[in-house]
């Protein structure tokens, strides 16, 4: 039950956009959002969405697999399409009954709107999915060790990023665990109102948080046996290199950039 | 109340790259009243196996079914399996939450909606089943106690039940030797005091072969054997090639054999070992 949640869970791999610099897909990923907030042509949106395509079909990540990732949102996105249909003024009136009047501007918009949700959420979750939590985190490290001169402790934030992720399916996890070991001996999680279904939460909730904390404590004892004290004069097993594929990568979303910006401005 | 299991199936994450399959087309019947050992290496699909039981998980494809309640991948209402089949998990002290001891053992009947009165008879059975001191722990909380009391306390939660069947996932995994043979002691008296089922799965070969009078051997998903510890014992080659061996004690036997000894292959216990052993003294000094 839990463990289908696919939005940011990675999908390992070797293919192209799996084996890019992790530093080169954040820059790419950062790109690719300030671009979608650029187009305002059907043009526009039909060569970003092209790029998507064209990117998840060389990551080889069953599209299906992209799309569950939506599935969660799916509610977000047809309330901005309906909110942006009813709601944005314009000349051209489609369709209207007594005072509600869907304009062509009002029903451009909202495809515009629905359509931007949809591009975000399916190219950013592009990165998680062709990278790992570690690489992920790596490259945010590396990306932001300028902030060191303003004394932004940059490693420790990748460390505690890390350590977070880390321990997300761990806790899923124990949580499935737990309830089962709960539902085992009678709880009910799935009946009652809403004040019944958050009482039945105590059992669960109340050996999970204890189990958080122990392994946490673990996992600080663990830490410091081995002695580690930080970022400084710390040496990596992998260290990040670019190839030409990253510049070829880093190219594409240029080109494509000022495309699409010319194409929506000039 | 008969345990009956056809053709299931379990496939983990089914469509995903993450897609294992856990249990490949098991068929066994389990009598009533029986103790079964199951045995298997870590990820043979033991734990897997136990939680279609009660229904925590349901098949990919297959049945089973329990005392008439029938578990296929359609199935909605599993409370009644649940109330039958009680389930104590590896390290279940992991799941208790409650504030006190009593309370937290009352938690499964106060599910089962038993009155007040019924709740305190069964927590002070329970208690007393698994070696704790109803007047002295019963305010304590949970969180207090050692490991091993707090192991007790989650199994009693289960036992206050009253389950038909009773499945234990590994109940003396990092318990001392003392701690162990307690439980399982506890264990094998519910068992002879109310005749039900009890399943226990274990890695531990000298745990099982004492206790139980059927045994289940998993390996990759299938049952590899099953049958009593006599049947499963001799098939030892195989049971070496699955990684679990035989008892020492049965081993010790096999290895006297070998030496042209003429000493029965289904001793399993050291009390036997050692009528055998010594009836073989008396006889050799007879012949001598």
């Amino acid at each position: 039950m839990l463990k289908d949640i696919t939005l940011g869970q990675y999908f390992p791999g070797q293919s192209f956009v799996h084996l890019l610099d992790p530093r080169i897909k954040i820059i790419i990923t950062f790109l690719f959002v300030i671009l979608i907030f650029f187009v305002k042509t059907y043009l526009g949106y039909g060569m970003v969405f092209l790029f998507l395509v064209a990117v998840i079909a060389i990551s080889k990540i069953p599209p299906k697999y992209v799309l569950k990732g939506l599935k969660p949102l799916l509610f977000i996105i047809i309330l901005t399409f309906i909110l942006n249909v009813f709601f944005t003024s314009g000349e051209t009136v489609i369709w209207s009954l007594g005072r509600v009047k869907v304009t062509q501007e009002g029903l451009r918009q909202g495809i515009f709107m629905a359509f931007r949700l949809i591009l975000l959420v399916t190219g950013t979750s592009m990165l998680t999915l062709t990278t790992s939590p570690i690489d992920l985190t790596d490259g945010i490290e590396s990306l932001l060790k300028p902030l060191k001169i303003i004394r932004f402790p940059v490693h420790e934030l990748a460390m505690m990023m890390t350590i977070a992720l880390r321990f997300i399916p761990t806790l899923l996890e124990e949580t499935d665990k737990i309830m089962k070991a709960q539902m085992a001996r009678g709880a009910d999680f799935e009946s009652g109102n809403i004040i019944q279904r958050a009482k039945a939460l105590v059992p669960l909730l109340v050996p999970l948080f204890i189990s958080a904390f122990r392994r946490a404590d673990e996992l600080a004892m663990a830490m410091e046996a081995r002695c580690y004290r930080g970022g400084d004069n710390r040496t990596r097993m992998k260290v990040l290199k670019t190839h030409p594929r990253d510049y070829i990568a880093l190219l594409c979303t240029l080109v494509l950039m000022i495309i699409i910006i010319w194409d929506s401005y000039l | 109340m008969p345990i009956k299991i056809e053709n299931l199936t379990h496939i983990y994450m089914q469509g995903t790259p993450f897609e294992a399959t856990a249990l490949q087309n098991i068929n066994l019947e389990i009598d009533d009243g029986e103790f079964v050992g199951l045995i298997g290496h870590t990820g043979s699909g033991k734990s897997t196996l136990i939680q279609h039981l009660n229904g925590l998980l349901k098949p990919t494809s297959g049945t089973i079914t329990v005392n008439d309640i029938r578990i296929d991948k359609d199935s909605r209402n599993l409370k009644e399996v649940r109330r039958q089949v009680g389930l104590v998990f590896q390290y279940p002290e992991h799941q208790l939450f409650e504030e006190t001891v009593y309370q937290d053992i009352a938690f499964g009947p106060r599910n089962l909606g038993l009155s007040a009165e019924e709740i305190d008879v069964r927590v002070k059975e329970a208690m007393a089943l698994v070696g704790l001191d109803f007047d002295s722990l019963k305010d304590r909380s949970p969180f207090e106690l050692s490991g091993g009391q707090r192991r007790r306390v989650a199994i009693a939660g289960v036992i206050a039940m009253k389950p038909k069947i009773l499945i234990l996932d590994e109940p003396t995994a990092g318990l001392d030797p003392r701690g162990r043979d307690e439980i399982l002691g506890q264990i094998k008296e519910f068992h002879e005091r109310y005749g039900i089922t009890v399943i226990l799965v274990s890695h531990s070969m000298e745990d099982v072969a004492r206790l139980v009078n059927k045994i289940i051997v998993m390996n990759r998903g299938r049952v590899a054997l099953y049958g009593t510890p006599e049947e499963v014992f001799r098939h030892a080659d195989e049971l070496e090639e699955m990684g679990l061996g035989i008892p020492q004690i049965t081993r010790l036997m096999r290895m006297l054999r070998e030496r042209g000894i003429d000493v029965p292959d289904d001793v399993f216990t050291i009390e036997r070992a050692k009528e055998v052993i010594l009836e073989k003294l008396k006889g050799g000094k007879v012949n001598a």
